[in-house]
């Protein structure tokens, strides 16, 4: 890779991941989260206020980057919000797990489980999907290929978007989305 | 001095780790067919810290491409158990506090203020520096170059 060159999303989006928002919107967002990490919770609101309003003009998708050695709950909550994902909670559920002092721990999944009305006993077998577990372990992977240098790792329109603060600035995050936003739109030059 | 380039032969070191023990290069680049060495500025700053969690996420990755890894800096060593353990660490981490900085510098990576930069070489099992890479100091440069310099690594070595 040239020196200076941004590391790109490997591979790209696709039905594998979840996401919001049109295919063909000219700007796609992709957050690598982990459920337990205080800049993840933390950058939460921005990254809702930002999308909110532009739920034609951009996509936005999260992968799975629990740091286990120092987050003991981050890979149960993640197998939580694919576990409410096959019951087609996944939003629902990621939104539980990111609120504000967010409760992560097992015994908080079962509750957020209820609230959500998931169907118990699938949703504790799911837990234990080697599945669901393989997918995470893939995530990984395609995350450490593709640069990811901390959680939240924020990748706009393919490129790693290092964003200096945390939480992310929601200012620097609508201008960084805005440009995108314009330079996929650029008329082609002849 | 300029950090050291694909093809030097880097210089060996015994410096101890978290634990007080004695690491040296010499003898764990016979441990896999490459050794990563990770200089980094500062235990506990944030973006070590991150740099630190993506290496410990990727060890498996590094032990697939045969690749192991000795993290580097020139924090004390009671610092850096602090650090290796609420980081849940477990590759060595070794510290160059005295004489100070005395290995970076011989990487050529040894920083203003004391610290050492933010750098990744690869070294075979010749001691010879496989890949060299000096990093924005305030960015984390994960994982992914050294693992593309390791997978063109193993094709070269599938192809001789």
């Amino acid at each position: 890779m040239p020196e200076g060159r941004l590391p790109s999303l490997k591979p790209p989006l696709s039905e594998r991941d979840w996401t919001r928002g049109p295919w063909d919107a000219p700007v796609t967002l992709v957050e690598y989260v982990d459920f337990q990490c205080p800049c993840c919770q933390g950058s939460y609101a921005t990254v809702e206020r930002v999308l909110s309003g532009r739920e034609g003009a951009v996509r936005f998708a999260v992968r799975h980057f629990p740091v286990r050695s120092v987050h003991r709950y981050a890979e149960g909550a993640a197998l939580a919000a694919e576990a409410a994902g096959r019951q087609g909670k996944f939003w629902e559920m990621y939104h539980a797990l990111l609120q504000p002092r967010g409760r992560i721990a097992p015994e908080d999944l079962e509750f957020h489980a209820r609230q959500l009305d998931l169907d118990l006993d699938r949703f504790h077998r799911d837990l234990e999907s080697e599945e669901l577990r393989a997918k995470l372990l893939e995530d990984k992977q395609w995350a450490l290929r593709s640069g990811l240098n901390g959680t939240p790792t924020l990748f706009i329109n393919g490129l790693r978007y290092d964003h200096r603060s945390c939480p992310v600035k929601e200012e620097e995050l609508r201008a960084a989305l805005e440009a995108a936003r314009r330079e996929a739109t650029l008329p082609l030059v002849a | 001095m300029a950090a050291l380039k694909v093809g030097d032969i880097a210089p060996d070191f015994a410096l101890k780790n978290a634990d007080g023990q004695l690491v040296r290069l010499s003898e764990e680049i016979r441990k896999n067919a490459y050794t990563i060495v990770a200089f980094f500025p500062a235990a506990f700053s944030p973006v070590c810290t991150n740099e630190m969690n993506v290496f410990e996420e990727a060890l498996d990755e590094f032990r697939n491409l045969s690749a192991g890894i000795i993290a580097i800096s020139a924090d004390n060593a009671y610092s850096l158990r602090e650090f290796v353990e609420r980081n849940g660490l477990e590759f060595p981490v070794v510290s160059d506090f005295y004489p100070h900085g005395k290995i970076a510098s011989a990487f050529g990576v040894l920083g203003e203020e004391g610290m050492a930069d933010r750098a990744l070489f690869i070294v075979d099992q010749d001691r010879r520096v496989r890949y060299s890479y000096v990093s924005d100091r305030h960015v984390n440069p994960g994982a992914d170059k050294l693992i593309e310099a390791l997978e063109g690594m193993e094709g070269l070595k599938e192809a001789a």
